[in-house]
């Protein structure tokens, strides 16, 4: 219903690339947000654009807790390194675009890998108790070092000539940054998907996750296919971190904390271990949470908590997820 | 007798240890005595956070919420109506809230219990998992809980917090409730329903074969040990003085779990020992953050190291000296003078 706010209302937290403004929905009623089909295609670009986000972290979960049954709390902080990984290369060392993202994705799907080795591997027999407390350690640690490396200050991350503006379709604006997050998405998550289904280190991903022990006896070096799924999983992070950066701009130690847990939910939504249900599981809780703030702006301080909200129902209603194939036990 | 002469070590024990608190009590710094209350409270919360994770086995993420509601609870019952006039200057509170005022025990009592109450409503979705799903499901009520507080600006105040709250708590309060804590969780621990708690870790399954009913066990652990923690927030509010929804965070809770994890999961003594290395460990490392003339060279103090060293210790904890310090025994005279007995004896030869 309307309340007090009039006129002009930037949604600065979704980015400052628009040339144009939203129309305010605070001045329209409930009836009217939801007929206006402008406004609701509109939030469904920003919706689509954070689910985007949202669904490339999410696969790298999916795809480590098929392959290790392990939930790598570290996820969301491989985010954070590579956001500032992207900044340092462009701010400090004033290297250009491509070379720096091209060196995030790479530094930080190598951190993938010297993670699992340094602290999953030595902990792959153990009750996953233990694994999941030190992935918990592995995020503080994260997290500290650069806290107490980098410092707590919010540095800006620059945005690109080419992804700043918008396309105008009649009364939607959609960011250019939105094109590419879409499109970068879209590649990605074919390439992923090509890779696990088609090649041989795919396949044999697919099989670890099945029984793991059996892979073994058919001759598959277990450790290299699991560092490889770490590579991937964290490669598919550092490009949505790159691109969350470029969408909100200011890069912090525990930046990667709330879209890790998001990103898990969204894991869980479509059914973890599967990784076309992490993408859309990613996109429903995008879109949700930015209708319901839509719809309901007196409830935008509570948009984190759509996300555990939705994890909570689907755990008590259909907790295989979407595209779901297992049960925890 | 062997039971009355473990009473009788008790006892003296209970005695030798207040008698330290009265003498510390009068010579004592300001800040010694802080950090001996802060060990109070931790201990506190270590040995029940310890009941849901290590007895039961039930891997909770949540005791940041607990602590919030109690501190929470405990503070908006302690402060006078005037006070919180003063305190909540954007939105009114709400009517029957902002009236109330009662005596510290009993906000306490009333912090616990509306924590216990939250506890056992969140059971019903919280244990429908288990393992990883359940961690992740308990961390997002911590989540929710800390959106919650900074939204409900009539309840809580919001961002802006609570202030003023009297000092209430002293040696004295925090002390007596970890000793009462630890004796309830003892006595839980080992009556039919700790040994349920711990059949069910073990083995939900063949516990339910054996007529336990695991949901109710969980939920029953979950409710205790939640009581413990919102009366521990309620005197870490009136320790602290001031509180906001971003003291809560997911910190308190990783800095619990490093305590119960280098304790033992499953031993109460161990959680007691490790919070009183913790509390005491996290105050001496602050020389870490000094600049200090190290044989000779300048070393510039690194605000925030701290941090690191425990997630280091917790991470080299878990690879190498899994089962902690205590592993899942527990303190016992027999077993401590049976230790005594053999070092004389030893030492003789």
């Amino acid at each position: 219903m309307a309340s007090g706010f009039q006129g002009d209302f930037k949604f600065f937290d979704l980015g400052r690339h628009f040339s144009k403004s939203p129309p305010s929905s605070f001045t329209l009623s409930f009836e009217d947000k939801v007929l206006d089909y402008s406004f609701a295609l509109q939030q469904l670009v920003y919706g689509l654009t954070v689910g985007c986000l949202y669904g490339l972290l999410a696969i790298g979960y999916s795809m480590v807790y098929g392959v290790l049954r392990l939930i790598n709390f570290a996820h969301g902080d491989l985010l954070m390194v590579s956001a500032y990984v992207g900044f340092f290369g462009i701010v400090i060392f004033h290297l250009p675009w491509p070379v720096s993202f091209a060196g995030a994705i790479a530094l930080t799907a190598l951190l993938g890998i010297l993670i699992d080795r340094g602290a999953y591997k030595p902990i792959r027999k153990s009750p996953r108790i233990n694994a999941l407390i030190t992935a918990i350690g592995v995020s503080f640690l994260l997290e500290n070092v650069a806290l107490v490396t980098i410092g707590g200050r919010p540095k800006s991350f620059p945005t690109p000539d080419f992804v700043s503006g918008a396309i105008v379709v009649g009364d939607v604006s959609i960011p250019t940054l939105s094109v590419w997050v879409f499109v970068v998405t879209v590649v990605l998550l074919t390439l992923c998907m090509a890779v696990v289904k088609k090649t041989r280190i795919g396949m044999a991903m697919r099989a670890l996750s099945r029984d793991m022990e059996t892979v073994m006896l058919m001759g598959v070096d277990k450790d290299r296919v699991i560092s490889f799924t770490f590579a991937l999983g964290s490669a598919l992070a550092a490009a949505g971190g790159i691109m969350w950066c470029m969408k909100y701009p200011a890069v912090e130690p525990f930046m990667g904390v709330i879209p890790g847990l998001k990103a898990f939910v969204a894991a869980v939504l479509g059914g973890i271990g599967s990784i076309s249900g992490a993408a859309m599981g990613g996109m429903i809780l995008g879109l949700a949470e930015v209708f319901i703030v839509a719809v309901q702006p007196e409830w935008s301080g509570y948009r984190d908590a759509v996300a555990f909200f939705l994890m909570i129902v689907i755990l008590l209603t259909r907790p295989t997820g979407i595209m779901g194939e297992r049960l925890p036990d | 007798m062997a039971v009355s002469r473990d009473r009788i070590l008790t006892v003296f024990s209970l005695f030798i240890l207040f008698s330290f608190l009265a003498y510390a009590d009068s010579n004592f710094s300001h800040y010694t005595l802080r950090i001996l209350q802060n060990i109070a409270i931790f201990i506190t919360l270590a040995v029940s956070y310890n009941l849901i994770n290590g007895i039961a086995g039930q891997f909770s993420l949540g005791p940041n919420a607990f602590l919030a509601v109690g501190a929470y609870a405990s503070a908006i019952f302690t402060l006078s109506p005037e006070e919180k006039l003063r305190s909540f200057i954007i939105e009114p509170m709400l009517w029957p809230l902002s009236v109330i005022s009662v005596p510290f025990a009993a906000s306490l009592l009333i912090a616990g219990i509306v924590t216990a109450l939250v506890a056992i409503l969140m059971a019903m979705p919280v244990f429908r998992v288990r393992g990883d799903y359940l961690a992740i499901v308990s961390l997002g009520f911590g989540e929710v809980f800390q959106v919650l507080a900074n939204n409900s600006m009539s309840i809580t105040n919001g961002s802006l917090g609570l202030k003023g709250l009297h000092p209430y708590t002293n040696l004295w309060w925090s002390w007596g409730i970890c000793v009462f804590t630890v004796f309830c969780t003892l006595r839980l621990v080992n009556s039919s329903y700790g040994r349920a708690m711990k059949a069910v870790r073990e083995d939900e399954t063949a516990a339910e074969a054996m007529g336990i009913n695991a949901f109710r066990i969980k939920t029953l652990a979950f409710a205790f040990s939640a009581f413990f923690q919102g009366v521990a927030g309620g005197l870490l509010a009136h320790l602290i003085t001031t509180i906001s929804p971003s003291l809560f965070t997911f910190m308190f809770t990783f800095n619990l779990l490093i305590i119960i994890v280098i304790g033992g999961l499953g031993s109460t003594t161990g959680s007691i020992i490790a919070a009183v290395l913790i509390t005491w460990g996290g105050e001496a490392l602050r020389f870490f953050e000094e600049p200090a003339n190290l044989f000779g060279f300048q070393y510039d103090g690194i605000p925030g190291m701290r941090m690191v060293l425990f997630s280091v210790i917790l991470i080299l904890v878990m690879l190498f000296a899994r089962s902690g310090i205590m592993g899942r025994s527990e303190f016992s005279w027999e077993g401590a003078l049976g230790w005594i007995k053999n070092k004389l004896s030893v030492m003789k030869v």
